[in-house]
């Protein structure tokens, strides 16, 4: 391309096309998404300049972000307590051992309260341990329903008519099991984590049955009838073929259950008093300062963050056990 | 021969086992006595709720009183009393700070039956009643001035033609307080009484707890932190409740305090600590050690008169406890309290921590809870004196004080003159400084419940 009068509008054509073909790429995905953030995000601000009640004013997004570092400090000046907290108590066993080398000198859990991202971590292990325990039942009920049409007509009416009780409906039942049952002098888990888990189980269980029920029904005719020329025992028929081809519409349910799940989770913590992010909301509604509403729009952000990175994660999954490759998942 | 010689090794082997067993377990035993008492359970939970009073517990944990005592405490704040009391009753919290009333009410069954006990009252006053402006701008037109001041206390007669008025446009008069056994409520309800409006009874035996039977004032529990929002939308007219709410109310500009409880009566014990009775038996010595940190943590309160108040302010704004802002807690413990938006009036005793022997969990002030409870009709049936004080008794164990404030007097950290004479019978002396000027003698419940107007009284059954 020695000839600038050519070379230069080629030139100019790729340049053009290369951002025309990077616009195209990129605007889904991210551009677009960006644009929208920042559009909500204005008139987020305008809202909240404007609403201005006796009882304080709405938290636009400059006050969310500063009661973010604020809280992220405080974890860290947390932290520092606990180190200090750390020293004395060691300084104190050396003491109680020189003094009487056979004495017995035990280490101590910090006794300070739970930061913000102590709590984060605390609402994640709940929600895992109720999705836990509502799949390891959800899923084979949802089976054995998918599998026998009378007993999933005998069951049926229990599911639909369990299925809209809300969290918090649960939660004084649950509570008081919980109470009556899990008496231990040492226990290895608070009653509140036990009392949070199992109304999270409760509540989430429903989507995984239903979905279940409907993807093990739906499997092809092809397939159970190479189940049937093979005389594949009932334990292997479900492994084989049943869980493969049910797959898809497991993992469906799985998504909408951890879904719900961590919705459920953060109402249960709000009572039960398990010191998650639910119950951060409502000490900060209980302070009543003037940094409170701040801090629960900060949480409440977060709280919508990781259900959205949960989410992504289950698609993940599903991605990886799908046996059908090109099968489009969003 | 085999068999006689191993018949004598057998018994000489088990006459050894059995003396070298017997060594064992005496010498921990004498290794004990002669070791002062360990404590029985060193690290503990204890609940509390989000107002200011709950101060003995964070300043116990902050300065460090309950880790002198060889205690790992974690204080938890809870989500509403009724919580905090199911708590400690099922063991999940070790103890809480508690309404008065609460173990008198579980110890009686009133609400959850249980045995609650407390060895230490965690301060005396502390409450308020905060009516909206708008009740406010009637109420003015009745309460004498003084130089432009509304004469304090304001009684509740000045609210009296209030309602009246209220009740003629065909609505009803709402108060809000914070539990069926709390302090606030039966100081709202004295209060109410005092100036003639009738703030209904309970008729537990007939199934009725809502407490408005007869009512001229209908009186329901709402939770502290609603209460401000609550009092705005219109729903009640005003509410009884610790603080910060009642200074939150006068910074938000939505309500005016008029009274506060220790012009009620003065000096009765607000909050207490409550652990249930199955853990004090099984705990002796951590209860006593937990008494010795809270008594340093009140006397640290209120040490020369008040000065680290300011202290206490800054550590109860953390968001792990009170978490109001500053100011606002600042207002009621500072030795000021707020009324109208800038009338502010030197109140020392707002709440008070260590003075007049606060910390001592007096029968009387038990005895009264129990004539309030019995006024109101929470109590159905007529009882007899004996009966107060022995209930008294159950609820209330002086004795742990002692032991505790022993240890800290023979610590060198107390005079024996800052606790009560060893010889006090638990009874306060008669109480005179009230808002009706009915005095209280805590030795003849019946015969003072015998002198209000509006109550039930004797043999009255509803």
């Amino acid at each position: 391309m020695s000839n600038p009068s050519v070379a230069t509008p080629i030139t100019e054509t790729l340049k053009t096309a290369r951002t025309s073909a990077l616009l195209k790429r990129w605007a889904p995905p991210l551009i677009l998404p960006l644009l929208g953030i920042i559009g909500f995000l204005l008139c987020w601000q305008l809202v909240a300049n404007n609403i201005q009640t006796s009882l304080g004013q709405f938290p636009g997004p400059a006050q969310v972000s500063e009661q973010f570092s604020g809280l992220v400090g405080a974890h860290l000046k947390e932290r520092e307590k606990a180190r200090v907290f750390y020293e004395r108590q060691d300084t104190r066993n050396a003491a109680l051992l020189a003094k009487n080398p056979a004495a017995e000198v035990k280490v101590r859990p910090y006794t300070g309260k739970p930061t913000f991202v102590q709590q984060i971590f605390t609402s994640l292990y709940t929600v895992m341990a109720g999705f836990a325990i509502a799949s390891l039942i959800a899923i084979p009920l949802g089976i054995v329903c998918g599998l026998s049409k009378t007993i999933y007509t005998a069951i049926n009416p229990l599911i639909q008519v369990f299925k809209p009780v809300s969290p918090l409906a649960w939660l004084p039942l649950v509570t008081m099991l919980v109470s009556a049952l899990y008496v231990s002098d040492d226990p290895l888990f608070a009653k509140s984590f036990l009392t949070s888990a199992i109304t999270v189980a409760l509540c989430c269980l429903w989507p995984t049955v239903i979905n279940t029920t409907v993807g093990v029904a739906s499997i092809e005719q092809d397939l159970n009838n190479v189940s049937k020329v093979l005389s594949l025992s009932p334990l292997s028929h479900v492994r084989r073929i049943v869980l493969p081809a049910a797959v898809p519409m497991i993992f469906t349910g799985l998504r909408m259950s951890l879904g719900t799940g961590w919705m459920v989770l953060i109402a249960a913590e709000m009572l039960a008093q398990n010191p998650g992010l639910g119950k951060f909301i409502w000490d900060e509604f209980q302070n009543g300062s003037s940094n409170s509403l701040g801090r629960i729009m900060v949480a409440v952000i977060v709280i919508g963050l990781i259900g959205f990175a949960l989410d992504r994660l289950m698609l993940l999954l599903q991605r990886q056990f799908s046996w059908d490759k090109n099968a489009v998942l969003r | 021969m085999r068999n006689s010689t191993t018949r004598r090794s057998l018994l000489k082997k088990t006459l050894t086992g059995l003396g070298c067993a017997a060594v064992m377990l005496l010498s921990p035993l004498s290794l004990q006595i002669a070791l002062a008492a360990e404590a029985e359970k060193d690290e503990l939970k204890f609940g509390f709720i989000k107002l200011t009073d709950m101060a003995p517990l964070a300043i116990a944990y902050e300065k460090g009183f309950f880790e002198d005592e060889g205690l790992y405490v974690t204080l938890e704040a809870q989500a509403n009393w009724k919580v905090l009391l199911d708590r400690v009753i099922d063991g999940e919290l070790d103890g809480a700070h508690m309404l008065s009333g609460q173990p008198i009410g579980a110890t009686i069954g009133f609400g959850t039956k249980a045995e609650v006990v407390t060895a230490f009252t965690m301060d005396l006053n502390g409450n308020a009643i905060t009516v909206s402006n708008s009740v406010w701008e009637e109420m003015k037109k009745h309460v004498p001035m003084a130089d432009g001041k509304p004469v304090h206390p304001i009684k509740a007669d000045a609210l009296k033609p209030v309602i009246d008025k209220i009740n003629a446009g065909g609505k009803s008069f709402n108060l809000g307080m914070v539990f069926p056994v709390s302090t606030h409520n039966y100081e709202l309800r004295y209060w109410l009484a005092a100036g003639g409006i009738h703030p209904g009874y309970y008729a537990p035996h007939k199934g009725d707890i809502s407490g408005q039977i007869d009512a001229k004032a209908l009186l329901s529990v709402t939770p502290p932190p609603q209460m401000p929002a609550t009092m705005e939308a219109g729903t009640i007219h005003g509410y009884s409740v610790g603080e910060p709410w009642n200074q939150a109310a006068v910074f938000k500009g939505i309500g005016v305090p008029v009274v506060a409880d220790y012009a009620i009566r003065k000096n009765m014990s607000e909050k207490v600590f409550g652990v249930s009775k199955s853990w004090a038996e099984a705990n002796p010595e951590t209860h006593k050690r937990v008494v010795k940190a809270l008594i340093r943590a009140g006397q640290w309160l209120d040490a020369d008169n008040n000065a680290n108040r300011k202290e206490a302010v800054e550590i109860l704004s953390r968001p792990e406890y009170v978490g109001a802002d500053a100011q606002v807690i600042a207002n009621s413990m500072t030795g000021t309290f707020e009324f109208e938006k800038g009338d502010k009036r030197e109140t020392p005793d707002f709440n008070v921590f260590f003075r007049y022997h606060a910390t001592y969990p007096y029968y009387s002030d038990a005895v009264w809870y129990l004539t309030q409870m019995r006024r109101w009709g929470q109590i159905a049936d007529a009882k007899p004196d004996s009966w107060y004080l022995e209930t008294a008794k159950q609820v209330y164990l002086p004795a742990i004080y002692r032991e505790a404030a022993a240890e800290l007097v023979a610590e060198g950290k107390f005079a024996a003159s800052d606790f009560p004479p060893a010889g006090d019978d638990g009874f306060r002396a008669p109480l005179t400084d009230t808002i009706d000027g009915v005095p209280y003698d805590g030795r003849k419940p019946n015969a003072y419940l015998e002198q209000f107007e509006i109550g039930l009284k004797g043999d009255t059954k509803i």
